[in-house]
């Protein structure tokens, strides 16, 4: 046992805890900073966890949309393009139909791994949550705090995604930077309802990879992801629209390549997916609220 | 309750009651805290400590009664009460991505303190905690006792006034739970309010000055330990076992001696202020017990006294 293996007596050690000239701010300022700031204070905690395992994140979040690329874009480009001499994707090469597609899609698959076991894990396995709740931090600055951490990784990956990409002149356009956001945004359209989700249920008995076989993994191949959503069958394109991933890619061609679409469709997507985000983290304030202060 | 103390109230509950549905798992208890001292709650587990300290930790909502901690309401002003508390809870929650240091700077930026403060605070705490050679590691490698000492640095990483322990030493082995011990009574020379939940008796008699003791939600006594023991219990206990199947038949044998006895599926107890004496006339009575000993009586006497119960089953 080496727990006990100090020495029983070591005075300098209180006496330099106990009469150190720093002092804490008082109680006071603790809870009005934590009242204004406590969501970021949260956010920081879980970017710091995060760039524990940064090789990880890189070789997932950047590495797994290369692979589709270099697999559909490059390999299946030459052989469709060959075919259709682009005219089936709005006169764009086959790569650059893809590129807005497999960013919204990386950001969507992301966030359905963030907002999933970390979130159990916070309730439940390492009760991470219940350490900033006693603290003056609240349940929703915990669940907000989540978000907000999720949200910037979104968008740095995003970022490192379309540079890469646009290196190789697959995003044209000069508003193709934007789509870093609307990804994002279509990430946290799949994730933060996820999250709601994961909070609220009480034993991991599968339902995870339950979500990623039958809902993460349709959405990903029926959402217009490799081919339009209109050459679908009419009883499948339903899902298009329901799904993040869709709306998501569509804004990203409208910003990347200038895909011609109706303003009004283009609005539609981002309230779409604004409403969703926005509806999910209300439920999922009030799940983590219930659930951490019960 | 009234106090002949002028040290001002930092916890004061009336009535505090918290329902799960149909179940009321503490049931309208009063009770108060002075500033600097060390109170305790014991009963065994499902009393309703912890229910008790997370309506305290301002994390738990009461169902009815009054509580305010420093004169603040928790339901109202949740944040500001928790500014004030330094809590190390019954299962460490310790973030596992973090380094052992990287948790009690994070911890502190809960509370918005600045890095130039929680650097060089992060390394006292450390070496509070005798941690200073595990700054750098995984949480994942920690003993238990480096785990539960790493809780209760994190705790004090703010300066709170008012330190909430729930079952800090359970778990740990008895040298593990000395050092914890010695360090929880550091900070209570140094003034800080402990209100700890144990179901150690040892631990209550060790570390409070004055405890109530919980049993279904209920306050069955409240005292110092040496009074509640002089009130409840006598001042030596003889313990005597006949062998399991005999425990139970001799109780009525031994009526008369000592001021009361108590009859436990493993042994036998009498009540009385001298133990040689009583053991004298046990003897005296032609009953040869297996094996007899006489000590002083404990907690775990009066709890036996309040509820017919052990504390630890």
């Amino acid at each position: 046992m080496t727990s006990g293996s100090g020495p029983l007596k070591t005075p300098t050690a209180e006496e330099r805890l106990f009469d150190s000239p720093l002092r804490a701010h008082t109680p006071a300022v603790s809870a009005a900073r934590a009242r204004r700031f406590g969501t970021w204070y949260i956010a920081e905690q879980v970017l710091r966890g995060m760039k524990g395992y940064l090789d990880v994140i890189i070789a997932y979040s950047v590495g797994n949309p290369l692979m589709y690329l270099v697999a559909m874009g490059i390999g299946l480009a030459s052989l469709v393009d060959s075919n259709t001499g682009g005219a089936a994707f709005g006169g764009v090469g086959y790569l650059q139909f893809i590129v807005p597609a497999l960013l919204a899609s990386g950001a969507v698959m992301t966030a359905a791994e963030e907002f999933s076991y970390p979130v159990m894990s916070g309730f439940k396995w390492h009760r991470t949550y219940y350490g900033p709740l006693a603290s003056p931090i609240s349940a929703q600055q915990i669940c907000q705090g989540r978000v907000l951490a999720v949200a910037i990784r979104l968008v740095a990956q995003s970022a490192v995604y379309l540079a890469i990409v646009a290196a190789f002149g697959a995003a044209p356009s000069g508003w193709a930077w934007v789509s870093v956001f609307t990804a994002a945004l279509a990430g946290l359209a799949f994730g933060v309802p996820m999250m709601a989700y994961a909070a609220s249920i009480k034993d991991d008995r599968g339902q995870f990879a339950m979500v990623q076989r039958f809902i993460v993994m349709p959405l990903f191949l029926f959402s217009g992801t490799f081919f339009p959503l209109s050459v679908m069958p009419w009883f499948l394109q339903w899902i298009g629209w329901i799904s993040p991933v869709w709306h998501g890619a569509e804004l990203g061609r409208v910003l990347s390549y200038g895909h011609a679409e109706p303003l009004w469709l283009s609005i539609v997507h981002v309230l779409y997916l604004a409403a969703v985000a926005a509806a999910a983290l209300v439920a999922a304030r009030r799940i983590y609220a219930r659930r951490l202060e019960g | 309750m009234p106090h002949t103390t002028t040290r001002p109230i930092v916890i004061s509950a009336k009535n505090l009651t918290k329902k799960y549905g149909d179940f009321t798992a503490v049931d309208s208890i009063s009770f108060e805290v002075p500033a600097g001292e060390s109170f305790g709650l014991l009963g065994p587990n499902g009393a309703g400590k912890s229910t008790t300290m997370r309506m305290i930790g301002g994390v738990s909502q009461r169902s009815a009664g009054e509580l305010e901690i420093m004169g603040l309401d928790p339901e109202e002003q949740g944040p500001e009460v928790r500014a004030h508390l330094g809590v190390v809870p019954q299962q460490d929650n310790l973030d596992e991505e973090l380094r052992v240091r990287d948790n009690l700077i994070i911890y502190g930026r809960y509370f918005g303190l600045p890095l130039s403060y929680l650097k060089p605070k992060a390394d006292e705490l450390l070496e509070f905690a005798q941690l200073t050679e595990k700054a750098g590691s995984r949480v994942d490698d920690l003993s238990g006792g480096m785990k539960r000492r790493l809780t209760i640095a994190r705790s004090l990483v703010n300066d709170p006034k008012l330190l909430l322990l729930d079952e800090p030493t359970t778990g740990l082995d008895p040298q593990a739970r000395h050092i914890l011990w010695d360090r929880l009574f550091r900070l209570k020379e140094r003034g800080v309010t402990l209100i700890l939940t144990t179901h150690y008796m040892d631990e209550a008699e060790q570390l409070c000055d004055r405890l109530i003791v919980v049993d279904k939600g209920r306050i069955m006594a409240e005292g110092s330990p040496a009074s509640l023991i002089r009130e409840y219990s006598t001042r030596e206990v003889l313990e005597l076992r006949f062998g399991t199947e005999r425990n139970a038949t001799v109780g009525r044998e031994l009526e008369g001696i000592g001021e009361r006895t108590e009859t436990l599926p493993d042994r036998v107890l009498i009540y009385a202020d001298d133990g040689e004496a009583a053991l004298e006339q046990v003897t005296a009575r032609g009953l040869s017990p297996l094996t007899s000993l006489v000590r002083r009586s404990s907690l775990e006497d009066v709890f036996l006294r309040l509820t017919g119960r052990s504390l630890v089953d």
